[in-house]
């Protein structure tokens, strides 16, 4: 038990760390929809399945689907121009 | 400032807000040690008072109802915020999604995600149902089901087409679903009050512990968020859609 908690910790720590260093907005959505499912997957193992789902379903769905799609709208505004990133 | 300066700035602060950080965690109380009574309290009265399996639902929404009323109005609002700042501007024109108008073409959807997300969709949309009205029994309820249930709505827009969405869930059906939501959850706490207790008072039948009829009005209130949620979550994601999709400001490239 003890192995899972502290592997879960690390993955968490792993993804969080993850979400900061990915640079390109596009790629940041991806990985941060991995982090809300690491997250949910430790509200899991420490026996609150409620909070875990909400978190995945916000975390890893809500979230990123709203992420993408103002990034959509934000390129469709500025065209192709890649230097406003 | 340079960035050396900036970074030793930062090394200052960062030390600081660690050593704060580890003085705080050492006085934490043990792992597993629960020092509060409420919890263990709450452990032993609330399935034989409330007849309700899952006592985190008890006391979401009968003992601490009224704090997932002002929960279930903050979606209500921040959707409401939404489609006001998202509407069409005075600048703006709505023109046909690509792939509704005839002398455009939107890159077709690949056939993999059309029949993944297809198969996907009933399951999806039976398990949000199980979820919203086995929140008394188990772990879930109307926030997290209505989620799930709206990630439905999302799996038709991916396997299918923006014009589909629309088709399957009118507008009109989702605000009704959002703003009967909203309004059910305060309907429900007002029977309480017509039944001379007090308001959000649990006075429906109780019922057996574990049984899908049971625990009185908390179902009835997963029921009512559950169709909150989902229906808000819908809404924003039309709401996103149409800007990304449909309103075009002159010049804009699509």
């Amino acid at each position: 038990m003890i192995v899972l908690e502290v592997s879960v910790f690390l993955l968490v720590a792993a993804a969080g760390t993850a979400v900061v260093l990915t640079r390109d907005p596009l790629n940041q959505a991806i990985v941060a929809s991995f982090y809300g499912l690491v997250l949910g997957i430790m509200f899991f193992v420490y026996q609150a399945p409620d909070v875990a789902l909400s978190q995945i379903a916000v975390g890893a769905v809500a979230l990123p689907l709203m992420i993408l799609l103002a990034l959509a709208k934000v390129r469709a505004l500025g065209g192709d121009r890649r230097d406003d990133r | 400032m340079t960035p050396a300066l900036r970074r030793r700035v930062f090394l200052v602060a960062a030390a600081v807000a660690g050593a704060l950080l580890v003085w705080g965690l050492t006085g934490l109380p043990d792992y597993g040690v629960y020092a509060g009574p409420y919890g263990d309290v709450l452990n032993q009265v609330a399935v034989a008072e409330r007849k309700a399996a899952n006592v985190v639902a008890a006391v979401t929404f009968d003992y601490r109802g009224i704090d997932t009323m002002g929960e279930e109005f903050i979606l209500f609002a921040a959707v409401l915020g939404v489609a006001i700042l998202l509407r069409a501007q005075r600048d703006e024109t709505e023109q046909p999604p690509d792939e509704d108008a005839a002398d455009r073409h939107a890159p077709g959807t690949s056939n993999a995600v059309r029949v993944v997300g297809l198969a996907l969709l009933g399951p999806v949309v039976l398990f949000g149902i199980y979820v919203v009205t086995h929140g008394h029994l188990s772990p879930g309820g109307g926030f997290q089901g209505g989620v799930v249930l709206a990630t439905g709505a999302l799996l038709v827009y991916l396997s299918g087409e923006y014009v589909t969405l629309r088709r399957v869930s009118p507008e009109l059906l989702t605000d009704l679903a959002e703003s009967t939501g909203a309004a059910g959850y305060v309907a429900v706490g007002l029977v309480g009050v017509a039944a001379g207790a007090t308001f959000l008072a649990n006075v429906l039948p109780l019922g057996q512990p574990g049984m899908l009829l049971s625990a009185g009005t908390i179902p009835v209130l997963n029921l009512v968020v559950g169709l909150e949620v989902a229906g808000g979550f819908v809404l924003l994601l039309y709401e996103f859609l149409e800007q990304t999709l449909v309103i075009r400001r002159p010049g804009e490239v699509t």
